[in-house]
């Protein structure tokens, strides 16, 4: 190497962030391993293993998203198709008693969906922007409505079935029981994960930035865009057919549903939410996504509404999503002036707060109204029981909502203030990645 | 010696309207070849045309005695041909590095690889790093391009246009909006980079024009109306009364 090139170039990594980096990646796999020991109950193996399959469903929908910056409304496809091959795979392989464990399943689901991929995608990325949303979208719609006119291959509306445990033994597990599930998805998932974020370090995942930030310099730079955007959609659709043949095991069953356009649409949420802005971002999205679903369906019979809500503050209020949210207070961790910021979220949070509140009241009020008039006044939201027919109760939820957004705007404008005070003198190096 | 670039009877029209009309010129290797005109003379979109991004409605270009009219811009790029933009046109989330990093992948023989980790490509990191010294940007490495003021982008822009080793070299306008400074300085850096390689560069400043080109062509309402030595060109009386009279008067 050259002098010059040892001046110029960004330095190699020192040992200790090598040690570092290499040290994050064990310390998942530990976490993973060690997990069911802390939370050991059914359902929340159960959780576990649905967080795991959101996450790599997410990460491939962000191989598309935000690095090669192609908004898909129809990544179930190959998710969907993925699972479906898996359960008829379950099926052959049990009833010919084939060498083949189920570890290795997923494979089958991931090549399905690169199969798909290479199949489908040639057309649909030779352009970006809404020609190929639009064509996403109604390759979706076929596909999706192919599944219930195919019923020897689909099954119809009750789905196909498979039963896990017939496979041949490896270590004498059979795969019955959901823990031995949860280490199969964790260990696809860490495998998983690794690639994709290896992928992002290759040339071909530096072009697909490059594809993304500006197609049209891309082809006066040797390269053609539309091979980029084709490989970035293969390589998205093998993993996204791991996580529906990870899905299909866990469940046992595949249906449309699989395919259809809430799948897209939840996919979608979790990744724009979590911040396409970052290899993490998907991954803290789906986490989020997932658990607020399992939740949210507890605790109010209308969580989809706010489900809808929240993708639409983030939409608006932080289009980096969470992970970028928190990444913003990186130039301040390192400046040290962290502190200067979060007296103002303090005294910001509590009349949000008191909006949300508000917020929630009208809508569980409303809901009750409109959707069960006839029906006791006395309802219970979120744990909480209260009469939707009081005035008292219409009253409250006025009062906060209107009261709390008031006073909020002017707390906003205070956490601007303090941002603009602990930013000066903060040199921004190097936005998203 | 075959030319580096030869246009031969090159028409563009879009719809009724013929923005290029019967254009033949020829490059010689090695040479500095500038395109003058007044504005909305063609100049853009004949570049448009050489590199690609356009196809001739009728007439062929040639690169090296091989017709490259008709092929995608890609392709011409992969056969030794580069151009720069007159707005600049770089990966404006990317840092520097990166930019010209994406710039020498190809012709480094990397192309759509994905099982190299692109940290670990010594050659790639040696020539980025040339480049990134060439174009003086080496204090700025790790700052996303959209955040460069717009001097050092239009220097990165250069960068990115000669980091491929193209052979031949398009720059149209690169010292459009430039302070006399600035302007001095691209100069030099252009007649530094462009080094034993064909340039074709289209230049609205006489001192850049007159300064760095070997022979000039004038185009004007989509013809080639003169070309030749700077000094045949100063004198052409059909030059001086469709565009050097003006800036004179």
């Amino acid at each position: 190497m050259s002098d010059l090139t040892a001046s110029a170039a960004p330095p190699y990594p020192a040992a200790a962030e090598k040690f570092k980096f290499y040290g994050l990646w064990v310390a998942a796999a530990v976490a993973l391993l060690v997990l069911p020991k802390l939370f050991s109950s059914g359902g929340s193996l159960t959780t576990f293993s649905l967080i795991g399959i959101s996450i790599i469903f997410s990460l491939s929908y962000n191989i598309l998203l935000g690095q090669t910056g192609m908004l898909s409304f129809g990544h179930a496809v190959y998710y969907g198709l993925g699972g479906f091959l898996v359960i008829h795979a379950i099926n052959i392989i049990g009833a010919n008693k084939l060498p083949i464990p189920l570890p290795l399943v997923p494979l089958i689901g991931g090549l399905t969906g690169l199969l798909f991929a290479v199949l489908l995608g040639w057309v649909s990325t030779q352009r970006s922007g809404t020609a190929f949303a639009m064509i996403s979208l109604g390759v979706a719609e076929l596909i999706a409505s192919s599944a219930l006119i195919l019923r020897t291959f689909f099954g119809g509306e009750a789905g196909i079935s498979a039963n896990r445990t017939k496979l041949l033994r490896v270590f004498d597990w059979s795969f019955g029981p959901q823990i031995q599930i949860y280490y199969l998805v964790a260990a696809w998932t860490l495998m998983a994960v690794v690639a994709m974020y290896a992928l992002t370090r290759t040339p071909l995942g530096r072009m697909c930035n490059a594809v993304r930030d500006n197609p049209e310099r891309v082809q006066f730079v040797g390269y053609d865009p539309h091979v980029v955007r084709y490989l970035a959609f293969c390589f998205s659709g093998f993993f996204a057919g791991v996580a529906g043949a990870l899905a299909a095991i866990n469940f046992e069953i595949a249906n449309s549903a699989y395919l259809g356009a809430v799948q897209s649409g939840t996919v979608l949420f979790a990744t724009y939410i979590g911040g396409v802005g970052f290899f993490i971002g998907p991954i803290v999205g789906a986490i989020f996504v997932t658990l607020l679903s399992l939740g949210l369906s507890d605790l109010t019979p209308v969580w989809q509404l706010y489900f809808g809500l929240i993708f639409i503050a983030v939409v608006v209020f932080a289009p980096g999503g969470i992970t970028g949210l928190l990444m913003m207070h990186r130039p301040l961790v390192k400046a040290g002036t962290l502190l200067k910021v979060i007296p103002s979220y303090l005294i910001a949070f509590v009349p949000t707060l008191a909006m949300i509140v508000g917020l929630i009241l009208a809508v569980e009020t409303i809901v009750h109204f409109t959707v069960n008039p006839g029906e006791d006044s006395h309802i219970k939201a979120f744990g909480v029981r209260f009469d939707a027919a009081s005035r008292y109760i219409w009253a409250m939820a006025a009062i906060l909502l209107i009261g709390g957004f008031l006073v909020a705007r002017k707390t906003w404008t205070w956490v601007g203030h303090a941002w603009d005070d602990a930013t000066s003198g903060v040199h921004e190096e190097g936005a998203a990645e | 010696m075959s030319a580096a670039i030869e246009l031969r009877g090159v028409e563009k029209s879009f719809g009724i309207t013929s923005v290029i009309r019967n254009v033949n010129l020829t490059v010689a290797q090695g040479e500095r070849h500038a395109l003058i005109g007044p504005n909305g003379a063609g100049k853009s979109t004949l570049f448009n045309l050489i590199s690609g991004y356009m196809m001739p409605t009728i007439g062929s270009i040639l690169l090296r005695d091989e017709v490259i009219s008709g092929l995608p811009p890609y392709q011409i790029n992969r056969r030794g041909l580069s151009r720069s933009f007159q707005v600049t046109n770089v990966f404006a989330n990317m840092s520097v590095w990166e930019n010209l990093r994406c710039a020498v992948l190809w012709s480094d023989g990397h192309r759509y690889t994905f099982w190299k980790n692109i940290d670990n490509l010594p050659e790639v990191r040696e020539r980025t790093a040339q480049i990134l010294a060439d174009i003086n940007l080496t204090s700025r490495r790790d700052v996303p391009a959209g955040l460069l003021t717009y001097a050092e982008q239009r220097a990165l822009e250069i960068g990115i246009t000669v980091a491929g080793g193209a052979n031949v070299i398009l720059l149209d306008e690169p010292t459009a909006g430039m302070s006399h400074a600035e302007t001095e300085r691209a100069v030099a850096l252009i007649r530094r980079l462009t080094e034993g390689r064909t340039l074709l560069i289209v230049e609205h400043d006489m001192s850049v024009v007159f300064g760095l080109a070997d022979r000039i062509s004038v185009l004007v309402y989509g013809q080639i109306i003169a070309s030749g030595t700077p000094e045949e060109i100063r004198g052409n009386p059909k030059v001086r009364e469709a565009y050097l009279g003006e800036e004179a008067a």
